[in-house]
């Protein structure tokens, strides 16, 4: 079947919508995304819900390692462990 | 009565992130923040004779953690430092061992409303994260919290693109549901 140029599944809305929040989303697949948001109701409460997740993380302001951090802090304590094991 | 217990094996995985997020927030810098959590893992080590079972292995370990930013800032000699040793030191005589689990509950950790919230909010993420399987979290954690680039995230996991998105859906669904539940 020949993908519509306009509009979009729900899996790929969805999927546009991930991307957009993190600003990755084209300007091509937001119109799309918009167009479905205007009448799917499934599209809209799964877009609401994402908003809301991403501003509730900014909110938070939380933060982690990076990978290599947390190997250095795992590689000293794992040296320690051993000793007391 | 005890009902908790100690396993160092899986500290790191299980914690290093909860523990780096609530040291950053209290020194904001990174380097700093890394060794207070290494010592941490390294006091707790040495100390697991005095856990007592009555908190939980995270919040027994929190407990160190607090007590290493206190001295930390008694260190330094920061106007910061002196500030937060007589918001959370008012009482210096207590003997070694039993102030672990006391100091859990310190209604003078924090006093604006704000970063209170802010504090639980993040304790909540974290609680739904930590119920993520592995991989999710990881590339949720990267992509999200550290803001790493795609494909940066796809050379150092070796996933495709697709694989990344998807494991991004699943991650931001899991943690919209449990977030619904535990606080929205």
């Amino acid at each position: 079947m020949k993908k519509s140029f306009l509009f979009i599944s729900c899996e790929e809305a969805k999927h546009i919508c991930d991307k957009s929040q993190y600003n990755e989303a084209t300007g091509w697949e937001r119109i799309k995304l918009a167009i479905r948001l205007s009448w799917c109701r499934v599209t809209k409460a799964y877009s609401n819900r994402n908003n809301k997740l991403t501003d509730v993380i900014e909110h938070a302001e939380v933060d982690c390692l990076k990978n290599d951090e947390r190997n250095n802090i795992k590689q000293q304590f794992e040296k320690e462990l051993a000793k007391h094991q | 009565m005890a009902n908790h217990q100690l396993n160092p094996n899986n500290w790191i995985d299980l914690y290093s992130d909860y523990l780096f997020n609530y040291t950053i927030s209290r020194v904001n810098d990174r380097v700093i923040a890394q060794d207070l959590v290494s010592e941490t893992f390294l006091a707790g080590l040495k100390s697991m004779g005095n856990f007592k079972g009555e908190a939980s292995e995270r919040t027994w370990l929190i407990s160190i953690l607090k007590r290493k930013i206190i001295d930390y800032y008694r260190k330094i000699n920061s106007n910061k430092g002196k500030a937060e040793v007589r918001m959370t030191y008012n009482n210096d005589s207590e003997s070694d061992g039993d102030w672990l689990e006391e100091r859990v509950a310190d209604p003078f950790d924090k006093t604006a409303e704000d970063n209170l919230e802010n504090t639980e909010l993040g304790n909540a993420i974290y609680d739904c994260l930590s119920k993520l399987p592995q991989k999710q979290a990881e590339v949720f954690k990267m992509k999200t919290i550290l803001g790493y680039e795609t494909e940066t995230i796809c050379n150092e996991l070796d996933i495709t693109a697709s694989n990344l998105w998807v494991l991004i859906h699943r991650a931001r669904t899991a943690l919209a549901d449990c977030m619904e539940e535990n606080w929205f």
